[in-house]
Parts: structure tokens; sequence; C-alpha cells
């Protein structure tokens, strides 16, 4: 089926692939904004209990959204994979001490003679939450506002930038974005805990909390977006591949992929939504249409990078040298083999909405965590 | 193609690596091998419906979570480190790397992070058929992401269904299914998980031992011993023929990994397999000492078992780098092998007609690009020892894998020994009476985890200087960074890796006293 498909074709299926896996994982990335939130909104350690329980089982879909989220990208768009992670060594090195500590504190937490001690563990916690949502949007930021690389003629890349990457931190436009995404995720797993803990303590402050971060998130989210639309953006040239500035790049693609336009207005109006009627009504599916949301929204982002003769991972070096989907991407045989992998993700997706509906039917409370199963 | 690149870079890069890899190899295997001892009990549990198969499979299931965690933590760095510090490489061969590494997110983590929630949480959730089969799932996806990750491992020692793309500068896939089934990844694969098995028999029958040893919790000491004994005894014998298979393989594709794994510098006909010995320190081509200080050898096993031909010629280290024997290509035709001189001096060759092809290309000389590529297709088998200056560069550590290999083989052969005690003392009911059998089963515990990781010396050491066998040397392959940003993120990981060990085993030995009563949670 993937057969008579031509290179750009495929390697326009595989953008695809990779934003929406992205666009799952920054959804997914709720555990992360759950770690940062338990003391904010469990006070007794009984609720602080419930709260780790409810995200400790769902932190290796997003670990493992990462990971498949690497591994795609490293098989579609291996050109990227080289540049960045050598190029921006110290912002990947962040991101992933940020992620080792999360893994065992988990399952260290709670555990007798745990060597460092459980509040160490609610630090990593904590700072896996916070560095990473706001790393993972600072990198996410740089497809639009660029990097300094250089790539030579056998495509080996240089990284230009003096702070290997670390210079990317200092960009408002980047930072805007991170913050956005730390809020979002933070929002997202207020919602989610409405949802998931049948606790009236941590429901009430849930909903107090959820205004305290939604409005921080809608005026980062609006400063980066309405930026966009306004800035010189990196265009190329479908037959020279000649790449060159082109002002109001962005607002051009969503005007001329409407359907992109479509799908973001679409996202930004169900993430309000659902924050919305989680305020004012006592609704607490929120999670699912915010959720839902999310992903169109960050879907639409990626697409507006990628797609229309756009370079996704522009250098401000040399223009040049910027990464387009063309040019990045693996050949025309391994994008189709890849492709015919990628029919695995529906069923993926099946068993995981499955279990996750057999797991979740019954909110998480604190008699269950005197139950005979595994707690953290 | 490559700017002068700091020596200290590639080592600090390549610590850092092995750093990760072997701590990511302390809890790995213990999650291949334990996940399947678990779902042979929770399956025993659901057959019989005794509680006391559910206390054994929860007692295991707790010190599994445990280990699984840190196994987690560890991987993703490997993944992420062929990018920040490899990525040279990463752009050179990720067209194929990639694949087997996106497969495996997509088909083995998923399934194991999805099934894993329902095995510790789904206990009063879902039914009893519906957890047991979440369990076996599990296993099969632990084991499933290993197969990709070793099919891209293989496929490093032994490239194959690839060609090289002059415009791209990188490497093509040509044929996933010649990737998927090199024989260099089956056995890597096979040999790898039968190993893992291994280790996390001795692991349980460690455990019980202490158990048994302190009186304690008998009934679950005893079955975990029979389940773990019989198990660990099947996979050695597994063992011994994916061990067999992979030996083969390196000294088809690999001649310099097998000659230093027998310390041989010398090759010969009929050559024997050294059972004990010492390959004499300081030891280097053509210094005039003899190979070992002692040895002890079964005559022509080596030459059997690399070409199965006890007569065959196993050339040594210095026949390697000089050249001149005559061996039998995959077509089955003899050659006079060259020398790493001449190989250097065509990969030199590959190396400058692909500069001269890019120059031509971006002028539009044809005929200098059309000749280009003529040189470049005849050197090309050799293009990783372009980048290479010194012969004796592709010699790698050979003490180090040396005794790596033989500890593991010796091991290897002294597990089967206690899995065979082990069962028959637990089947004539002695085996509690047997203090010395539970003390020594005891001590094994490490012996196995420090097997495991010499596997992966060998195999990893023993290839140097390659990442891709003969196509890119380690020195091609590295990012360009600064060295002390290497060293610095090399301490920092050691750091946290290290305080993360302590603290696995401080958990892991206080779960085992508290022993399965109070449900081990």
């Amino acid at each position: 089926m993937f057969e008579s498909l031509s290179h750009l074709v495929l390697q326009q299926y595989w953008w695809i692939i990779i934003s929406l896996l992205g666009s799952i994982l920054v959804f997914l990335l709720f555990v992360q904004g759950g770690q940062t939130l338990i003391y904010t909104l469990g006070k007794t350690d009984i609720e602080r209990r419930l709260i780790v329980n409810s995200l400790g089982r769902k932190w290796e879909f997003t670990f493992s959204t990462l990971v498949t989220f690497g591994g795609a990208f490293f098989a579609s768009f291996p050109l990227f994979y080289s540049t960045s992670f050598g190029g921006a060594y110290w912002v990947w090195m962040l991101i992933l001490f940020a992620f080792i500590i999360q893994a065992v504190s988990y399952e260290f937490r709670s555990k007798p003679n745990n060597f460092l001690g459980a509040k160490t563990y609610e630090v990593f916690l904590f700072i896996n939450g916070m560095a990473g949502t706001i790393l993972l949007g600072i990198v996410v930021a740089t497809f639009f506002t660029g990097s300094e690389f250089s790539v030579n003629e056998m495509n080996f890349s240089k990284w230009e930038g003096a702070a290997r990457g670390l210079e990317l931190l200092l960009n408002p436009h980047n930072l805007s974005l991170g913050l956005a995404i730390f809020f979002l995720a933070r929002v997202l797993a207020i919602l989610y805990f409405m949802n998931n803990i049948d606790d009236e303590n941590i429901f009430k402050r849930s909903k107090k909390q959820l205004i305290y971060n939604a409005i921080p998130f809608l005026v980062f989210f609006l400063v980066f977006v309405i930026w966009l639309m306004f800035i010189n953006g990196f265009a190329y040239n479908p037959v020279s591949k000649n790449v060159s500035y082109e002002s109001y790049k962005y607002l051009h693609n969503f005007l001329q992929m409407p359907l992109v336009l479509i799908i973001f207005v679409v996202g930004v109006v169900l993430v309000l939504l659902g924050i919305g009627k989680s305020i004012f009504t006592i609704c607490t599916k929120g999670i699912w249409v915010a959720g839902a949301g999310t992903i169109l929204t960050v879907l639409a982002l990626f697409l507006l990078a990628g797609f229309n003769n756009t370079a996704f991972y522009p250098s401000t070096f040399d223009l040049q040298s910027s990464l387009t989907i063309e040019n990045a991407s693996s050949s025309k045989y391994t994008l189709k083999v890849m492709a015919y992998v990628s029919l695995m993700v529906p069923f993926v997706i099946a068993y995981i909405w499955y279990t996750w509906r057999a797991m979740n039917n019954k909110k998480i409370d604190a008699k269950e965590m005197e139950e005979d199963i595994h707690i953290y | 193609m490559i700017e002068h690149i700091d020596s200290a870079l590639v080592d600090w890069s390549r610590a850092q690596f092995a750093l990760t890899a072997l701590y990511h190899w302390l809890f790995v295997p213990l999650t291949l091998g334990i996940t399947f001892i678990i779902a042979f009990m929770e399956t025993l549990y659901v057959k019989t419906g005794d509680p006391e198969w559910k206390k054994i499979t929860k007692f295991w299931m707790t010190l599994f979570g445990i280990n699984f965690a840190i196994g987690v933590s560890t991987g993703i760095i490997l993944e992420f480190e062929f990018g920040t510090n490899w990525s040279n490489y990463s752009w050179f061969v990720g067209d194929i790397f990639g694949a087997p590494l996106a497969i495996e997110g997509i088909m083995a983590f998923f399934m194991e992070s999805t099934f894993i929630a329902i095995m510790f949480f789904g206990w009063n959730k879902v039914s009893k058929k519906f957890h047991l089969l979440s369990t076996w799932l599990v296993a099969i996806g632990s084991n499933l992401s290993a197969l990709w990750i070793l099919i891209a491992n293989g496929w490093m020692q032994s490239p194959v269904g690839m060609h090289f793309n002059p415009d791209t500068a990188r490497n093509e896939m040509l044929d996933f299914l010649e990737v998927f089934l090199s024989p260099v990844g089956i056995n890597k694969f096979l040999h790898t998980i039968t190993s893992s098995y291994v280790l996390a028999s001795v692991f349980v029958i460690g455990v019980s031992a202490w158990f048994l040893l302190k009186g304690r919790e008998q009934l679950l000491a005893k079955r975990s011993i029979i389940i773990a004994a019989v198990f660990g005894l099947v996979s050695s014998l597994f063992l011994i023929y994916t061990g067999d298979g992979s030996a083969y393989q390196v000294a088809q594709k690999q001649p310099m990994k097998l000659a230093a794994m027998e310390g041989l510098y010398e090759g010969s006909e009929g050559a024997g397999l050294i059972l004990l010995g010492m390959p004499t320190p300081g030891k280097e081509i053509n210094d005039g000492q003899d190979d070992y200080v002692f040895k002890f050898e079964i005559p022509k096993l080596l030459s059997f078992l690399g070409y199965r031909n006890a007569d065959a010629f196993v050339p040594g280290v210095k026949d390697i780098v000089e050249g001149g024997f005559e061996y039998e290509d995959k077509n089955g035709e003899i050659q006079i092998a060259l020398s790493a001189m001449e190989k250097i001096e065509m990969g030199k060759l590959a190396i400058n007609a692909l500069s001269s092809y890019k120059k031509a290309k971006k002028v539009d000389d044809v005929v200098i690009q059309e000749e280009s590529l003529i040189i470049f297709r005849e050197n090309f088998k050799y293009f990783g020892y372009g980048f290479l200056n010194d012969p004796k560069s592709i010699i790698p550590n050979v003490p180090i894998t040396f005794y790596s290999f033989h500890i593991m083989v010796a091991l290897g052969f002294y597990f089967i020994l206690i899995f065979a005690l082990v069962l028959v003392f637990v089947f004539k009911g002695k085996l509690s009476n047997k203090k010395w059998l539970l003390r020594l089963a005891i001590i094994t515990v490490p012996l196995a985890f420090i097997a495991s990781l010499s596997g992966w010396i060998v195999a990893e050491v023993g290839r140097q200087p390659w990442t891709i066998q003969d196509l890119l040397p380690t020195v091609a392959s590295v990012s360009q960074i600064d060295a002390s940003a290497v060293q610095i993120t090399f301490w920092l990981f050691t750091l946290v890796f290290t305080a993360l060990l302590i603290a696995e085993l401080k958990i892991m030995f206080k779960q085992i006293k508290i022993g399965p009563k109070e449900g081990g949670h």
C-alpha cells in the first residue's frame, strides 16, 4: 500500500507521524505536571500518596512515548537526530538527567531503606516535572526560532552556538513556549486528578489551582503564538531547495493550509472548553476534552513547522544548512519499510485504550491504598 | 572529511557509553529472565488456584519492579547517546540503525509499559486470566525489545543489507529482511536472552537459598528453586548452542575479535582452544615473546568451532595485521588476505574519491564524478580503514577481551553444575541440609552478573576500533564536542548511576529480608 508513494509523500507521512507522537507526548506530560503539584494539592501523607499513585500508573506511557518519539525521529529524520542531539549537547543532557531520576523515584520513594530518603525522590519528581517540560518546550520552540549550526557536504553537522545548546535557554520566545508547556502540563494534571482521584480535599484544591495555572499557561501560549504570526519564517524553494527568510511565513502557512488552521483552532477551543467546564461546572471529564485539544494544537504547530516548504530545523548560522523534511530524512526504502511498521500504531493505541479503561473505570481512593497490590 | 579529532574526546565518549551500557546491563538481564519465571509461577497459580503460588508470584514481582525501573532509566540514555555523543555515526548509518530503535519503541516498550501497569496494579481490577496474559505480555514485550536492539547491535558487528549512497554520504538500507535476519544479529539475540534466563535463574536460586539457610519460607524457596533450576538448566543448554553459533559468526565476520578472545598472536592450522591460560603481559606483535605465559588447550578445537574443520587455519593478530594468508570468502573462493596497511591505503582512496566526487558534483563535472565513483566503489569495502593511520590500531585490547571471554565461558559451565546439583538435592528432599550448596548458590549470584557483563565486554571491546565493522571507526563516529564537556557528563552519570545502584541494592536486600509475608509491597 505504500509501494507507489513518492519519496516526498513518505517524508510528509513521516512528518505527520512524528507530529502525532510529539503531540501525544505533550498530552502525556500531564504526569510531569502532576509531579510538580504533589505538595500543592496533597496536604497529608495519604493525599500525597493518592497523587503519586495516580500518576505512578501512567508515567511509563509518557516515558515510552518519549523514547518512541526519539526512536521514530532517528529512523525517519536522522540528520535532525545527529545535528540536534550532538549539537545542543547540554540541553539534551539536562533533559536526560531530568528523566533518569524520574523512573526510579516512583518505585523507590515509599520503599524502606531507600538510601536517599522519600523527600529526595519527591524532589527528583519535581525536577523532572519542571525541567522536563520546560526544556522539551524550548527544544520544540527552536523549530521556529532556529539554532546556530552548520552541515558540511558530507552531512556531518557542527554546532556553532557557543554554549552547546544552553544559549537556547536565553531566547525569550523559546522560554515562553517552554513555560507554556510547563503550565499546560500542570493544567492537564489537575484535570486528570479531578477525573481519577476520589478525594474531596484534592478535588477542591484542584479547582482552585486550575485557575492559577490556566492563566499563566494562556499568557505564555498567546505571547508565543501571536509573536509567531508576525516573524520571518524559514522557507525553502521546492525546486532549488534554497532556504530564505519569508515575512509572516507561519501566518502564511496557516492561510495556505486551512486544514491545519482548523485543527489548530479546534484544538485551542477544546483546551479552553476543557478548562472552562472544569472551573465553572462539576464536570470531571475535562482531561479528555483538554487532552484532545492539546493533541490537536500541538499537531498543528508541528505541521506548521515542517509543511508548506518550511525548514523545520532552521539554522540561523547558515540558512542553507537548515534541515527540511526533504534533506534530513531517511531514504525512500527505509521510510517505506517504516511506514508499514507504523501500521502497528492503531493496534498499540487500541490495547492502551482498552487497558486504560480497565484500570481507570474506578477512581483511585484511600481504601485502595490499603489493598494488597503494588503501592508506590 | 573529518577534522582533527581529539583522542581524549574519543576516549571519554567511549568511556561514557561503556559506563551507561554496563550499568544498563546490570539490570536488564534480570528483567529479561525473571519475567518468564514470574509468568511460569502465575500460570501455576491460575491452573491450581493455590494461594501459595500467588504469594510466590507477588514476591518475585516486587523484586522485579525494583529492578525494572532502574533498567528503564539507564536505557533511555543509551538511545539518546547515539545522538549526543556519536552524531556522525547517527548520520552515517541512521538510515538503517534508526529503524530497529523505532520498532523497539512501537512494538516492545508500549507492550511492556501497558501490561506492567496491569501486572502490578490490576490484581483486583481485571480477571485472573487477563492478569496472567498481561504478565506473559510483559515477559514477551521485554524480550522483544531485546530482539530489536540486538538486531541493531548485530548489524554494527556485521553490516549487511545496505549500500553507500555518495550523494547523501551515508549508508542506506536496501533489504530490511537481510538486516533483520542477519545470522550475527539472530545469534546475538538468542545468546543474550538465554544468558539472561540463566542469570535470572541463578538470582532466584540464590535468594531462595538464603531463605532456606535462615529456615524461612521453605515452600516458597523450594518451589522457586525447582522452577528456576529447570529453567536455568534448559536455558544453559541453549546457551552453549547459541554461544557456539555466536563464536562461529565471530570467526567468519570478525576474525580479529576471535584472535583477541583467544590471545592468539600467531595463527596456525588446527588451532587449539585455550581452556586455561595467561597471555604474556605487554605482548605486542613481532616482539619475539611467546603468546602465553602458560596455557592448557584442547587441540584443534578452535579451528573446528570457528571453521567447522579441525585443520582449518585460524589467523592470529599478527596475521590479520600483516595479511598474506589464504582464506575462503563468502562465495567460497580462496583469497589472499590484505595487510592492514593495504586496507588503510584503500580506505584513504575511497575517502578521497568521495571528496572528489562531491567537489565535481558542485561544479557539474560529470567525467570526474564518474571516475571518482569507480575508485570509490572499488575501495569502499575498506572505507573505515581510511580514517586510521597505524596498522596496529586495528588491534583491540587483547588481555581484556581474552580474560572476559574465558571468565564468561568458565562461569557458564559452572552454572550448569550448580543447577544440576540443586535439582538433584531438591528432588531428594535434602537441599535444606546442604548448607555448603546453599551458601555456594548465594555466592553464585554476583558471579552471574560478572559473566553477563563479561559477555558484553568481549563483544564490544573485542570489535574495537570499529563502531561499524570495517566501515566506521570510533574516531570518525564521535560528536565534535569539547572533551571536557563529555568528561563532566561522564562523572555526573557515574555519580547518579552509582547512587541509584546503591539505593536499588539497599531496597532489594531489605525487601528480601522482609520476605513475602507482608505481600512485599
